[in-house]
């Protein structure tokens, strides 16, 4: 057993704490904020466990690796296995199609069927129903991550981490841009609103040549609502634009969304490299485990189990970089 | 080909920058395509997005900033000076929307905005519709260029008015003109050089497509085909048939 410092505690420093712990080895977690919090930008997910859907844009990986993330999740904290509702305003007709088109693991659903599913989205004739995918509450999900670290008795440590640390994780997400030089910060802006009169029992995406939206709920009639996706790299505050477009999505889809009250409102930067997807690079005897981009829930699971094989067995899964030594 | 405000182009296909899978495609498109000029979009990607804007100049292509999103004089121009201080660039491709839904053109601001940056030394790009008119007092405000739309933004409808931009191109023939907007296919990319004009823009055509990279050389293909075919003198459309044989001795007036 050797040990092993993970720096950052967001959905990739638990993850990884989790395998590593779960393989026996002894493990120390630092992040200066302690707890699980606003600092993550897994704090701001939306929790979506929705590997088909995200196929229509993502790279091959994410549907294989994705898939089995949904069991990972199912061990560790409460998910929701309700699948996804895609839906479109009769004039985005053909984004429905084009989406149908690009990803798998759906069936066509019509009136009725969709009524039955969700009574609260009326105006809609067609709809395409992911049965297979599932939800989660990521800051539910962080707390349940964190204190099964503690109960395996891993530390958790909000001391910045020394530098001489020597095996070590790095999760520091858009901060390790100070080494890992072709990271970017990629906009999101979210809501979370409370509107106990509309009913969602899965997330609904709403497809829009410009302004798609997803409305994932957390209960009690609490609804996420994400999010923007713009290539900038300030994480001030969401732009009135934004804010707007969300609302008006979430309107189209029920109008009573337009009676609830904004409980938050969250901006971050999503670590991303060029092609959207996660990597593994190892530079002395430090492992850099980054670029979740949109996809932490989705892929961290695998991010893990590829980190602790580089770690622990020399093993060179897929995300780890080829300049990697 | 002719100059675009003294610049020779390489290539006469013009792509945008938004909406890829990821900015690793965006770059292997931008290659599959050969695209000399990349138009960005600085409103909305406003933020200090410095990872992104140095991929774009790492494609090696002309930079030309859009007023996008920008749906009155007063936004378009004050975009159009952010622009040139960040891209340290003159050109402008000037965009007023006056329609949420179809993103058309608000021609009588374009002309408005058009007069005030050409004045103040910016080279202008102006979105316009097929009109002839518009076009002549975009010229008239300063414009050396005019970029008519084949169909509204992203609606890959292809060249809605072809009879229009026939007349156009008749027009205005020392002019360079840019369809810009509403290519879908291939074939609309070739339609446009077929009529002689000078280059396409898209976005949506390629960033959208399933395999974008493989849209992006399909459409660099088409151009140059429409192109070859334009310098080729094509045929005449006719209604009846001509004959490529010799016709002597048959009945052919019956």
């Amino acid at each position: 057993m050797s040990k092993w410092s993970v720096i950052g505690a967001g959905v990739a420093g638990l993850t990884v704490a989790c395998e590593l712990s779960a393989r026996g080895e002894s493990v120390t977690v630092y992040d200066t904020k302690g707890l699980p919090g606003k600092q993550s930008c897994s704090w701001w997910a939306g929790g979506m466990l929705a590997p088909w859907c995200e196929s229509e844009k993502a790279e091959e990986p994410v549907l294989r690796l994705g898939r089995k993330a949904i069991a990972w999740w199912a061990n560790r904290t409460e998910i929701t296995k309700n699948g996804t509702l895609v839906v479109a305003n009769k004039r985005d007709a053909p984004d429905l199609k084009r989406f149908g088109r690009r990803t798998g693991g759906f069936c066509k659903i019509k009136d009725v069927q969709l009524l039955k599913l969700e009574p609260d989205l009326t105006g809609f004739d067609d709809g395409l129903f992911f049965a297979e995918e599932a939800h989660l509450d990521p800051r539910r999900a962080l707390r349940d991550l964190h204190n099964y670290l503690i109960n395996q008795g891993v530390k958790i440590s909000r001391q910045t981490a020394p530098s001489n640390l020597g095996n070590t994780i790095d999760c520091r997400g858009l901060s390790a841009r100070d080494v890992l030089k072709d990271l970017r910060g990629v906009k999101g802006e979210m809501l979370i609103i409370r509107c106990p009169d509309v009913r969602l029992s899965r997330p609904v995406r709403l497809l829009h040549p410009r302004i798609p939206l997803y409305v994932v709920p957390r209960g009690d009639g609490v609804y996420m609502l994400g999010a923007t996706m713009i290539e900038a790299e300030d994480r001030g505050r969401i732009t009135a634009r934004s804010m707007l477009e969300l609302l008006s999505a979430a309107y189209s889809l029920n109008p009573a969304f337009g009676e609830a009250e904004v409980l938050e409102v969250g901006v971050d930067l999503r670590p991303a490299f060029p092609d959207n997807l996660p990597r593994i690079r190892r530079r002395g005897r430090t492992i850099y485990a980054n670029g979740l981009y949109r996809h932490g829930y989705l892929l961290a699971p695998a991010l893990a189990q590829g980190v602790a094989d580089l770690a622990l067995e020399n093993k060179h899964s897929e995300m780890v970089d080829e300049d990697s030594s | 080909m002719k100059p675009f405000y003294g610049t020779q182009l390489p290539s006469r296909m013009m792509l945008g920058t938004a909406q890829y899978p990821s900015p690793a495609v965006l770059a292997q498109a931008f290659r599959a395509s050969k695209a000399s000029v990349a138009t960005v979009s600085l409103r909305r990607e406003s933020g200090a997005g410095e990872t992104f804007w140095r991929m774009i100049q790492d494609l090696g292509v002309l930079i030309l900033p859009n007023t996008a999103g920008c749906h009155t004089v007063k936004e378009a121009v004050t975009t159009a000076h952010m622009a040139r201080e960040v891209f340290d660039t003159n050109w402008i491709k000037l965009e007023v929307i006056g329609h949420a839904d179809s993103l058309q053109p608000d021609v009588f601001q374009l002309v408005e905005a058009a007069r005030i940056l050409a004045a103040d030394g910016f080279q202008v790009f102006p979105y316009t519709t097929e009109d002839l008119i518009v076009g002549e007092k975009l010229l008239d405000a300063g414009c050396e260029i005019l970029m008519p739309w084949g169909a509204p933004i992203g609606s890959g409808l292809g060249l809605n008015n072809e009879y229009a931009l026939r007349a156009m191109r008749a027009e205005f023939p020392d002019v360079p003109m840019v369809i810009d907007a509403g290519i879908g296919l291939p074939s609309h990319a070739a339609h446009a050089m077929e009529l002689g004009f000078d280059a396409v823009l898209m976005n949506t055509a390629v960033a959208h497509a399933g395999d974008p990279v493989e849209m992006a050389r399909a459409m660099a293909q088409a151009i140059e085909a429409g192109t070859k075919a334009h310098r080729a003198d094509p045929i005449e459309a006719r209604d009846m048939a001509e004959p490529s044989t010799p016709v002597i001795g048959k009945a052919f007036l019956t």
